[in-house]
């Protein structure tokens, strides 16, 4: 079991090695903090999809598992979505149309009919949670470069904390704006991807 | 008037629904490797992505609004969708056999094009009419074919350029878009990006 959850980080790498999920990681990583929460939210949708799926794969009809599964991810992305205005309001506005569209993340679809559908619940929750944070981690990275580079601060929290200056003054008045620009993160991407490929290849 | 053409203008350049928004990445991508699968590719999204904004709009503002049930969007909308695309697949294979071997295989990925459910969203979050919501949609489908004709170009020069090992396929592309979304960001002069 344990081996699941890591091949789930690793091996099977939402964005590195599968390249799906692409939107939200791109386009909410302005910033370490809203990284961090979308990852947050998808793992969570991951996590309880995949539990519910496994659970109930005997019963589910072969030939209408994928309504029956987009049903069962859309519930807990209704979830989260109305959880995040309540508590998180701002974040909530921040992640904007990508939490409900979290819902035709291939990803998500992805490990409910590659493998929670046929895994016990055990399994599946390990692939879950392995696979969150897999994606977890990676939208913190790219949200901590870009944040860095084009700020200057990393982890600003709005209202509640400013931020760490990483660079001083200096640098946060004159900050590489194109990376928190839409370009930056096709760059940001493009050169984690090239690292990563450099070491998987040694 | 005015309003209709800033919407047109902004959709389809300054905010380009892949370059600026990162909408439909998936599609965009996965099939535009060759000229010949991204050109289709992208006629398809505009037919859909057109088609779904009429049913969800009307759907939205005469079944969900009045009835209380905004909190069901994302499952109303998804099913809508899934159902919209499963439907074409069959009518265009019984009734438009041309269009379907034109169209047919990039149909299925739609479904899952977080484009087509994100200006049905878009459309929601603006506030839009009917028929800002149409000059909206209709645009934003031909940023998509835009954008996924030039990467489909580049990409296939791209094949014979020497690129180093670990950059390959992928990687490049993605460093491709970014100058090509570095190009785009001109066009924000036009007016403010709304991200």
């Amino acid at each position: 079991m344990s081996r699941t959850f890591i091949d789930g980080i690793i091996k099977n790498n939402l964005i590195l090695v599968l390249a799906i999920g692409l939107c939200p990681t791109l386009a909410v990583t302005t910033s370490a903090y809203n990284g961090l929460g979308m990852g947050l939210a998808a793992t969570f949708v991951l996590i309880f999809s995949n539990l519910i799926i496994s659970a109930f794969r005997n019963i589910i009809p072969d030939n209408l598992r994928i309504p029956i599964f987009i049903v069962i991810i859309a519930t807990f992305v209704t979830v989260v979505d109305y959880t995040l205005k309540a508590y998180v309001p701002f974040l909530s506005v921040q992640l904007g149309v990508f939490i409900p569209l979290i819902v035709v993340n291939c990803g998500i679809l992805g490990r409910a009919e590659g493998f929670a559908y046929d895994h016990s619940p055990g399994y599946a929750l390990m692939d879950g949670l392995g696979i969150g944070l897999g994606f977890t981690i990676i939208l913190f990275v790219m949200g901590t470069i870009r944040e860095i580079l084009g700020q200057g601060i990393w982890l600003k929290i709005p209202g509640m904390f400013s931020g760490f200056k990483v660079f001083g003054e200096a640098f946060t008045n004159s900050s590489v704006i194109l990376m928190i620009l839409p370009p930056g993160g096709f760059l940001t991407i493009a050169l984690l991807m090239g690292i990563f490929n450099l070491f998987r290849r040694k | 008037m005015d309003n209709l053409f800033l919407i047109f203008l902004s959709a389809f350049l300054v905010n380009n629904i892949i370059l600026m928004r990162f909408l439909g990445l998936c599609p965009f991508f996965g099939v535009s490797s060759r000229m010949e699968t991204a050109v289709p590719m992208g006629m398809s999204v505009i037919f859909v992505m057109t088609l779904s904004t009429i049913i969800t709009w009307f759907l939205y503002q005469f079944v969900l609004v009045p009835l209380d049930l905004i909190y069901l969007r994302t499952v109303v909308f998804i099913l809508v969708i899934a159902s919209l695309v499963q439907f074409l697949e069959l009518f265009f294979k019984k009734q438009i056999p041309a269009l379907y071997s034109a169209m047919g295989i990039f149909l299925p990925l739609i479904t899952t094009n977080c484009a087509i459910l994100g200006v049905a969203f878009l459309n929601i979050d603006n506030n839009f009419g009917l028929l800002s919501s149409l000059v909206f949609a209709i645009s934003s489908g031909l940023g998509f074919l835009l954008a996924i004709t030039l990467i489909g170009s580049i990409r296939e020069r791209l094949e014979n350029a020497p690129i180093p090992d670990s950059l390959k396929g992928l990687p490049i592309s993605f460093i491709a878009a970014a100058l090509m979304g570095l190009a785009f960001l001109g066009f924000s002069g036009f007016m403010g990006l709304s991200l």
